[in-house]
C-alpha cells in the first residue's frame, strides 16, 4: 500500500516560445515535489498568479500533458502505467477535471444530461440506462439539483453556477478518488462563489474525494483548504497545511496575494510592482520573485534560493528564511 | 422556404428540372438511347424528336437525358466518396495528431501536389477509352478526397484544444465518438460545401476527359456526347443541337450548384442573424 | 459629467422584448468614479452600452434619455444627447469593453492599434512625436517601453489590459466607461489595473463608471456606487455609506456574501436566481428572493426613498422608519 495519495517527484515541464531558431524554452514547471496523505481526505489548493505554472501543473495531473521530467503517482501508481489502452478506463474512474469556464466544458450541440450519461454508461458505473438515471438522480441532488431541472436541456439554458455544478455532478458519477478543478469559480460572480466552494467541503466529506482546487483566489483557498501550495513562475515557492500558511510568517510572494484580495474594510495602501514580461521573468537569474520583492536583497538576485522547513510539512522556497545565506 | 434568398431559390429551381430531366424521365424510356442508328440521321427538331437526331442516328433529346444522369451518377458518387473519406481522414488525423497525422497528410498532400489530369489522362490512355464510369469515378475520388480533408483537418486541429473534448475524453468516450459526435457537427456545414463543389469538379474533369477522348466513350455522359459531337464535325456543320445542349446543360448544371452554395451561405448567415 | 433621465432600454428578440433596463436616473459627478454592482444578467453591461451610444439592433433605447458633458472640437463646452455622443468616441468618451483584451488585432502591433485608434479624430498627426507621447504615457502607466513595438499575443493579460485602458485614456476624454476590467485577471494584477484606474482619474480628474460584479472591487476604488438588479438601480449612494449602512436587503446580501480572510464562518451566497426580464413580477424584483419580503412587495414596486441628499434605495421597507 502506498503512503502517499498523491506524490509529485521533482516534476518539470519546458515549452518553447518562439521561432525554431530565435526561439526560448521557458520551464513552465520547475522540480516541483509535493506529498499529500492517505489518511484522510484533503483539498489542496494550488495558488498563483496568471503564469506561475499552476493550470500546466493540474494538466499533467490529468495526463492532458507529458512531463518534461519528473514522476507522478496516484496511490503509488505511476501516471505511465495509465497510458497503455486497457488502463486508460480505469484512470478515467480515479481522477476527473473540473474546468474554469462552464460554458465550453460541454459542447453547445448536445444537452448537458448527454455527457451525464455517457460518463455513467462508458465508465462501468451503471449497466443500463434505467440504472444510470437512478445514479445521475442521487449526485445531481448532491449538489444540489434536481434531475428534472436537467434533464434534454442544452448548456445555453443554464447560468454559469448551475452549470458548474452540473460540471461537477458529471466528475463525481465515477465517486473518483482525485478530482482536479481548474479555477472552478474565476468566471461565477464573486456573490456566488461561496456556493460552490462550500460544496467542495461537502463532497470531500461526503464522497471521500481529494480535490486540487487550482484558484489565484486566496479567500476561497483558504475557507476550503486543508493544504495550500503556492507557486510563482513554474517554482513551488511554498507549501504546507493551510492554517500554518496563513497564521505564521510565510513568503513574501503569499503575503502579496493575501494583501491584494480586495477586502472591504481595509484599502490598498502600497503600490506594488506588476509582473514584467513573462520571458523575461521566466528567464531571470536568482529568486524569480526577486524583482518584485519588498524583501529582496543582493544574493537573491544572484543565487536560486534553496528549500527551508519551517514547521511539520511547511517548506518554503526563499532566503529571508534561511539568514539570506546560500 | 421562406427565408430563402434569390440565389438559393433559382440554384435549386435549375437544379430539380435537371434531376427531373436527368434522373426521372430517362426511367420511362424503353430501349438504349445511345444505340447506334435507331433514326435517320441529322434530323431537324420535330415533334418526334424534339431536338432532332445526331449522326449517329440517336435522338439527341434522350441521349441529353442519358447524359445528364450519368454525369449526375458520376458527380455524386464521387463526390460522396471523396467527401466521406476526406472528413473522416481529415478529422481523425486532426484530432489525433502524432505520427498518425503525419502520415495521412503526407498522403494528402502528394495527391494534391500531383496534377491529376495527366495522370488520368495516362491512365484513360492504357485502357484505350474503354474505362468504365466506375474505374473513372474510381480515380477521381482518390483525387478529390484531400481537400475537404486538409480543411477539415485545421478544423479538428482548433477544435482539439476545447474543453469540450477534454469532458468528452473524461466521459470514457472512444476516439471514434468524440470525432463523430463532438467534432464533425462543427464541421457539417463546411463538408456540405465541400460535397457540392466535388460533384462540380467531378462532372467538369470527366467532360474534361471525355472531350479528348479520354474518358469512356461507349457511355453517354454530357462529355462524351461532346465529344462525338466534335468528332463528327457538329460545329461545322452546324447541328447545334447536337452540340449545343450538352454544352448548356453543363453551363447551366454549374450555375445552378454555385448559387446553391452561395445562397445557402447567406442563408446559414441571416439564420445566425447578420 | 453625465445624466441618465428615466432610461429605459430593450432587446426586441423575435417573442417579445427583453427589458434589460427599467427607468434608471442617477448622475455620474465630474472627478468621481462611479461604481455600478450586481448579478451577472443585472443589466449593467446593457446599460454601459447605451451610456457609450453603442445601441444598435436588437437593443433599443425605449424611453428616457442619456446626457454627456463635453467639448466640441474648439473646446467649448457642449451636451451631447444619444445619437450625437457616437460622434465623440475616443475624445469626450471612452468604452472598455468586458473582455477587451481579448479582442485586440492578433496581427498588428500596440503601436499601430494607437495610431489607429487616433487617426479617427485627428486626421494629421506627426508618427515620430506622436509614438514618443504614447511610451511617455505607457511609462507613467509602468509598461516597459518594449510594449509598444509587440504583438498582443507577447503581452500576458494583465500587460493587454493595462494598453487597452491607456488605449481609451490617450486622449484624456471626459468620461471613461469600463465594463469588468479585471474580471479573469488574477487578484495581484487586478490590483496593479485597478490602482492604475484611480491613479489616472486622479491626475486626468474626469469621471470613471466601473461595473464589476465583485463588491471588494467597489469598496477599494469607487466614490459612489449604484446597485442594479434584475434591471433597476435598487439603491445609490457614496461607496462608503453603503458598505456600512447598506439600506436595501440586496445589497446588505450582497455585501455578507464576500469570504473575508480571517473569518471563519460559513459563508453562503445569495440563494435562489433573479427574475426573467421578459416578463418582470409586478411588485419589487428582489420579493422571491428577499428574506424581509411582506405581501405588498410582491404587489406593488417601491418608490424611490431618499435616505439623506446623496443615498437613495428602492424598499417598501424604508417608509417604515
Amino acid at each position: 500500500m502506498a503512503d502517499y495519495m498523491l506524490e509529485i517527484k521533482n516534476l518539470t515541464r519546458r515549452f518553447k516560445i518562439g521561432g525554431m531558431i530565435l526561439g526560448k524554452s521557458i520551464l513552465a514547471v520547475d522540480d516541483v515535489s509535493i506529498s499529500l496523505p492517505k489518511d484522510k481526505t484533503w483539498i489542496m489548493s494550488v495558488v498563483g498568479e496568471s503564469g506561475s505554472g499552476k493550470t500546466t501543473l493540474a494538466r499533467m495531473i490529468l495526463k492532458l500533458l507529458e512531463p518534461s521530467s519528473g514522476k507522478i503517482f496516484i496511490d503509488g501508481i505511476p501516471l505511465s502505467y495509465y497510458s497503455k489502452k486497457d488502463h486508460r478506463k480505469e484512470f478515467y474512474k480515479k481522477v476527473q477535471p473540473i474546468f474554469q469556464n462552464p460554458f465550453s466544458t460541454f459542447s453547445m450541440r448536445k444537452t448537458v444530461d448527454t455527457y451525464l450519461y455517457e460518463t455513467a454508461l462508458n465508465l462501468d458505473i451503471a449497466r443500463t440506462r434505467d440504472e444510470a438515471t437512478e445514479h445521475i438522480r442521487d449526485i445531481l441532488h448532491s449538489v444540489g439539483l434536481e434531475f428534472e431541472q436537467v434533464t434534454g436541456k442544452y448548456p445555453n439554458q443554464f447560468s454559469g453556477g448551475e452549470l458548474q455544478r452540473i460540471s461537477i455532478a458529471r466528475a463525481l458519477i465515477t465517486k473518483p478518488a482525485l478530482i482536479i478543478a481548474d479555477e472552478p469559480v474565476a468566471m461565477i460572480d464573486a456573490s456566488l462563489r461561496m456556493n460552490i466552494v462550500n460544496l467542495f467541503k461537502k463532497l470531500r466529506n461526503e464522497f471521500n474525494v481529494n480535490f486540487v482546487y487550482v484558484t489565484h483566489d486566496l479567500s476561497t483557498a483558504y475557507y476550503v483548504s486543508d493544504f495550500i501550495a503556492t507557486m510563482y513562475r513554474g517554482n513551488l515557492i511554498e507549501f504546507g497545511p493551510a492554517k500554518e500558511l496563513l497564521s505564521r510568517p510565510s513568503h513574501p510572494y503569499t503575503e502579496l496575494l493575501l494583501d491584494s484580495i480586495p477586502k472591504v474594510g481595509v484599502k490598498w495602501d502600497r503600490e506594488i510592482i506588476l509582473p514584467d514580461i513573462e520571458t523575461k521573468e521566466y528567464s531571470a537569474k536568482g529568486c524569480k520573485f526577486a524583482a518584485r520583492c519588498q524583501y529582496a536583497k543582493d544574493v537573491c538576485h544572484k543565487n536560486s534560493p534553496p528549500v527551508t522547513t519551517l514547521e511539520e510539512g511547511h517548506k518554503i522556497l526563499c532566503f529571508k528564511y534561511c539568514g539570506y545565506k546560500i | 422556404m421562406k427565408n430563402w434568398n434569390l440565389q438559393l431559390k433559382i440554384g435549386v429551381f435549375i437544379l430539380a428540372i435537371f434531376l427531373i430531366f436527368g434522373v426521372i424521365l430517362p426511367l420511362f424510356y424503353t430501349g438504349n438511347p445511345i444505340e447506334w442508328g435507331k433514326f435517320p440521321k441529322n434530323l431537324k427538331p420535330s415533334s418526334a424528336h424534339i431536338f432532332g437526331t445526331t449522326n449517329l442516328g440517336q435522338d439527341t433529346f434522350w441521349v441529353l437525358l442519358k447524359s445528364i444522369q450519368n454525369s449526375f451518377f458520376i458527380g455524386l458518387l464521387v463526390a460522396f466518396f471523396a467527401t466521406l473519406i476526406g472528413v473522416l481522414l481529415g478529422m481523425l488525423s486532426g484530432f489525433r495528431g502524432g505520427i498518425l497525422d503525419r502520415v495521412i497528410t503526407l498522403i494528402m498532400d502528394t495527391f494534391i501536389v500531383i496534377p491529376s489530369l495527366p495522370i488520368l489522362i495516362l491512365l484513360a490512355g492504357l485502357l484505350k477509352g474503354r474505362a468504365s464510369v466506375l474505374s473513372i469515378s474510381l480515380v477521381l475520388i482518390i483525387f478529390n478526397w484531400p481537400w475537404p480533408a486538409r480543411q477539415v483537418r485545421a478544423m479538428a486541429l482548433t477544435l482539439r484544444e476545447r474543453d469540450f473534448i477534454d469532458t468528452a475524453l473524461f466521459s470514457g468516450e472512444s476516439t471514434f465518438k468524440i470525432i463523430t459526435r463532438e467534432i464533425f457537427p462543427f464541421v457539417t456545414s463546411w463538408s456540405l460545401a465541400n460535397f457540392i463543389n466535388t460533384i462540380l469538379v467531378a462532372i467538369r474533369t470527366e467532360s474534361g476527359l471525355a472531350v479528348i477522348g479520354m474518358s469512356s466513350n461507349e457511355q453517354a455522359t454530357l462529355g462524351t456526347m461532346i465529344y462525338w459531337a466534335i468528332q463528327h464535325q457538329a460545329m461545322m456543320a452546324g447541328r447545334w443541337w447536337w452540340i449545343g445542349s450538352p454544352v448548356v446543360a453543363i453551363t447551366l448544371i454549374f450555375i445552378s450548384l454555385f448559387l446553391i452554395l452561395s445562397g445557402s451561405q447567406q442563408y446559414s448567415a441571416l439564420r445566425r442573424g447578420k | 459629467m453625465m445624466r441618465l433621465n428615466n432610461l429605459s432600454a430593450r432587446y426586441n428578440i423575435l417573442t417579445g422584448y427583453v427589458n434589460a433596463v427599467d427607468n434608471v436616473s442617477f448622475e455620474v459627478m465630474d472627478n468621481e468614479i462611479f461604481g455600478i454592482a450586481g448579478e451577472s444578467g443585472c443589466g449593467k453591461s446593457t446599460l454601459l452600452k447605451v451610456m457609450y451610444d453603442l445601441v444598435s439592433y436588437p437593443l433599443e433605447i425605449s424611453d428616457g434619455s442619456v446626457e454627456i458633458g463635453g467639448k466640441d472640437s474648439s473646446g467649448k463646452a457642449v451636451i451631447l444627447k444619444t445619437g450625437e455622443i457616437k460622434k465623440s468616441w475616443w475624445r469626450n468618451i471612452s468604452y472598455i469593453p468586458q473582455g477587451a483584451m481579448h479582442v485586440m488585432n492578433p496581427v498588428t502591433k500596440v503601436d499601430t492599434q494607437f495610431y489607429d485608434a487616433i487617426s479617427k479624430q485627428n486626421c494629421n498627426f506627426n508618427k515620430k512625436a506622436l509614438r514618443q507621447e504614447i511610451i511617455n504615457y505607457l511609462h507613467e502607466l509602468e509598461l516597459p517601453a518594449s510594449v509598444i513595438s509587440a504583438y498582443p499575443h507577447q503581452l500576458s493579460g494583465g500587460m493587454k489590459q493595462r494598453v487597452i485602458i491607456a488605449l481609451a485614456t490617450f486622449l484624456n476624454p471626459g468620461i471613461v466607461l469600463a465594463d469588468e476590467p479585471t474580471t479573469a485577471l488574477d487578484v495581484v494584477v487586478q490590483r496593479g489595473i485597478l490602482t492604475m484606474l484611480s491613479r489616472v482619474q486622479r491626475k486626468m480628474k474626469n469621471s470613471m463608471v466601473i461595473v464589476s460584479h465583485d463588491m471588494g472591487v467597489h469598496y477599494q476604488i469607487t466614490n459612489r456606487l449604484g446597485i442594479m438588479y434584475a434591471g433597476q438601480m435598487i439603491e445609490i449612494g457614496p461607496t462608503e455609506e453603503i458598505f456600512s449602512t447598506p439600506r436595501h436587503p440586496y445589497t446588505q446580501m450582497l455585501i455578507n456574501a464576500l469570504p473575508r480572510i480571517g473569518d471563519l464562518n460559513q459563508k453562503e451566497g445569495i440563494p435562489g436566481t433573479p427574475p426573467s426580464l421578459k416578463n418582470p413580477p409586478p411588485g419589487c424584483r428582489f420579493a422571491a428572493r428577499c428574506p424581509k419580503a411582506t405581501d405588498l412587495c410582491r404587489v406593488k414596486q417601491p418608490e424611490v426613498f431618499q435616505i439623506n441628499d446623496r443615498h437613495q434605495a428602492s424598499c417598501h421597507l424604508l417608509y417604515d422608519l
